[in-house]
């Protein structure tokens, strides 16, 4: 009896041993996004994204290298700059070499800064930035280092894009732009003016003003001087719930203009629309999800939605960072040695699910793609948001939009 | 000027929402003596449980039963938690309801998830009751209106006209005395509990459509219901009401109207300088008024601690 307990205890540690020796060798990927407070949903609905792109485009098939696994482990920030820097911190010391994060480019500021000065200092653990959604120009321009990749197109991109499309408007004849106060929402109305005056001098920008981020209860102010100031189109790059309260009150109190935006989609926030944003709020934005662009891409939908039913693919640019990132991986023959995979992912291109290529631009790490404008809509929706009715369609193409964007970034290699 | 009369309204709805949460914070303040920070909590409940109640049974039946039960819910935390810490002093009190408020988050996020909820207003209201120069005011928005001044001349009728009200009152100021009368002392403490966190039940009902129906909804709000009732004098009803109104006022008129502080500094005779990107001050010479609009009503709570720390009605020395 006493043997045969001895005999199980001895196969039970074997096993957990076994066990850590196999978890040991998966990639770690740090996900350091808000997991809770306002901007909660938005990071949650990343989380998912990531866990779901790893499973299925890379664990479901064998992993990378030998057999190796993607594993990402969700860090909350509270979208404070300072909180992010505790948890990359964390992360570093868990042994992650890769790290995700999108929500709020002024995070994305300083985990850019702490990394660079992490791989300094730390030769033999460093640790790769890839920024999925923070589209603060600087990032890839004066802040730009060799540890940093953006996979979205930055603000400067999507506004080139965007009044390309609106320049076409021959009845736009005034604009308001309104943002958050912050770094993102600044580069948007920047970019917004020096775009418009240069395309269509003779549209009057009406009004561009900044409100503090997170903390506005009630927009209707903002949407009544929006309203008087005679707007045709409104241009915001507002997010999660400071998005949903803006374009709210701004239809309800009687505009009807389009609303120009980054990121009105998903999250609850297409639900929450619902029919009073049909024909109002248009979306410019990477990867197209309505009509589905290729059998891959509404396989990939149809996966996710069977394993998060309330979920959304609303962030097309999670599956090429890891798909991306998967092949650098290959390419440079390891996940350890820093160095060769940021050199794998350098000038990358890739063909995407989402349709069309991606370029990974050597010289800033902007990665170059697609721009759609979408419209919020319930017709001829395959794939809608928030088990609504509702989704977005895709209404015009910019391809491979702003390929040859000047950038400042001189960009210093180990 | 058309404008003025616009912000006038929102600004009105703005003050009469803050006061249906501070006016049940402050009566809760006044028999404890301890700031409920679940309060606002108890907000995001009412509109999450209107909201699951709406998807059965339509939007009245959420307006009547969500805060009825929130009400209850109230009335229990009282009974079974708050009393039972209440013999330890005033610093585990305040523990527990800072602790619930971080517990209802949690839960809320747990049942509902993170999403936003498409709370909406309902159809028989959904239209534009009449338009001041292009600027419609949704029906909805009178409707607010109409609840909440309702339930102010309720609530002061109940308490300056009727027997209740006066038991309470004196509850209130000298609760060895109404127990020794033979009154039920702690059983008007959870009525009022109940009946203060139903009022922030009604308001999260009737907010909820307008301002979103989200897990971060109580932390929007939270911090500025203290400021109101600071501001008022704490345990006075007059007093959040007047201060509600302020601050509803304050910050819409703030948000309309680009004030920059260079123009009130060129006022008061400053000169703008020269060379603004290498001025130690150049954050202060760019602020305008809807930058800073939401933070007002903080500096406006500073100015009255230190010129008048009972607040504007309080009768406390504290």
């Amino acid at each position: 009896m006493k043997n045969l307990s001895k005999l199980g205890v001895v196969s039970a540690l074997s096993l957990i041993i076994g066990a850590s020796a196999a978890f040991a060798e998966n990639i770690k990927i740090a996900f350091i996004d808000p997991l809770s407070g306002p901007f909660a949903s938005t990071g949650t609905n990343g989380l998912h994204q990531f866990e779901f792109s790893a499973d299925y485009m890379v664990n479901a098939k064998g992993g990378v290298l030998d057999g190796q696994k993607f594993e990402v482990i969700g860090f909350d920030n509270k979208i404070s700059p300072k909180e992010s820097l505790i948890q990359l911190q964390v992360a570093i010391d868990q042994g992650v070499r890769f790290i995700v994060q999108g929500n709020s480019s002024g995070v994305a500021n300083a985990l850019t800064e702490a990394i660079n000065k992490h791989n300094k200092r730390n030769p033999e653990s460093r640790v790769l930035f890839l920024n999925y959604a923070a589209v603060d120009p600087a990032l890839t321009n004066d802040k730009c280092n060799f540890w940093h990749f953006r996979f979205d197109a930055n603000a400067d991109i999507k506004m080139d894009a965007l009044t390309d499309v609106m320049a076409q408007k021959e009845d736009l004849k005034k604009v308001y732009i309104i943002g958050q106060d912050y770094s993102f929402g600044k580069a948007v109305a920047a970019s917004a003016v020096a775009n418009l005056t240069e395309k269509r001098p003779d549209i009057e920008i009406v009004g561009n003003e900044l409100h503090p981020i997170g903390k506005v209860k009630d927009f209707t102010p903002y949407a009544r001087k929006i309203v008087a100031s005679g707007a045709d189109a409104v241009i915001t790059g507002n997010w999660g719930a400071d998005m949903l309260g803006l374009g709210k009150s701004i239809i309800d109190n009687g505009f009807d203009g389009p609303i120009y935006t980054y990121y009105a989609a998903g999250s609850g926030i297409t639900g929450a629309f619902g029919e009073s944003g049909k024909g109002v709020i248009r979306l410019i934005g990477e990867g197209q999800i309505n009509p589905p662009p290729s059998d891959e891409a509404a396989a990939f939908y149809t996966a996710f939605k069977e394993k998060y039913p309330d979920g959304n693919v609303d962030q097309s640019r999670i599956s090429n960072t890891i798909g991306m990132l998967a092949a650098a991986i290959e390419k440079a023959g390891t996940a350890d040695d820093m160095v060769a995979v940021a050199t794998a992912l350098e000038g990358m291109e890739y063909d995407t699910i989402w349709g069309g290529k991606l370029f990974m631009r050597p010289n800033d790490h902007q990665l170059i793609q697609d721009m759609h404008i979408q419209a919020h809509t319930n017709e001829g929706v395959t794939f809608t948001y928030d088990n609504s009715d509702y989704g977005v369609v895709v209404e015009s193409t910019v391809k491979m939009a702003s390929m040859d964007i000047a950038s400042t970034c001189e960009m210093k290699r180990p | 000027m058309e404008l003025i009369l616009v912000n006038l309204i929102d600004g009105l709805v703005t003050g009469l929402l803050l006061f249906m949460l501070s006016a049940g914070l402050t009566l809760i303040f006044s028999m404890m003596g301890v700031l409920n920070f679940a309060h606002a909590s108890f907000y995001m409940l009412g509109a999450y449980f209107a909201y699951q109640i709406s998807l059965a049974l339509g939007f009245w039946a959420g307006l009547l039963f969500a805060p009825l039960i929130v009400g209850v819910l109230g009335a229990g935390i009282e009974r079974y938690g708050l009393r039972r810490v209440h013999q330890y002093g005033h610093v585990p009190e305040l523990i527990f309801t800072f602790g619930l408020a971080l517990l209802i988050e949690e839960l809320v996020q747990f049942i509902w998830g993170k999403n936003q909820m498409p709370y909406s207003v309902p159809e028989v209201l959904d239209f534009t009751a009449f338009s001041i120069a292009g600027n419609s005011i949704p029906a909805f928005k009178i409707f607010m209106i109409f609840i909440s001044i309702s339930i102010f001349i309720g609530l002061l009728f109940v308490l300056t006209k009727t027997r209740v009200g006066m038991i309470i009152q004196a509850a209130l100021s000298y609760p060895r005395t109404v127990e020794a009368l033979g009154h039920n002392v702690p059983l008007i403490f959870m009525g009022v509990f109940g009946v203060g966190t139903a009022l922030a039940g009604v308001a999260g009902v009737i907010a909820g459509p307008v301002l979103g129906t989200f897990p971060g909804m109580a932390f929007v709000l939270g911090s500025i219901v203290f400021v109101t009732i600071v501001i008022g004098g704490l345990g006075s009803l007059w007093g959040a009401l007047v201060a509600s109104l302020l601050i509803g006022w304050i910050t819409t008129f703030a948000k309309s109207y680009n004030i920059a502080m260079s123009d009130i500094l060129n006022g008061l005779g400053f000169a703008t300088p020269e060379n603004m990107s290498e001025n130690p001050l150049r954050d202060l010479w760019t602020v305008t008024s809807p930058q800073i609009a939401d933070i007002l009503p903080y500096i406006l709570m500073v100015l009255i601690l230190i010129f008048r720390p009972a607040g504007l009605f309080g009768k406390r020395e504290t």
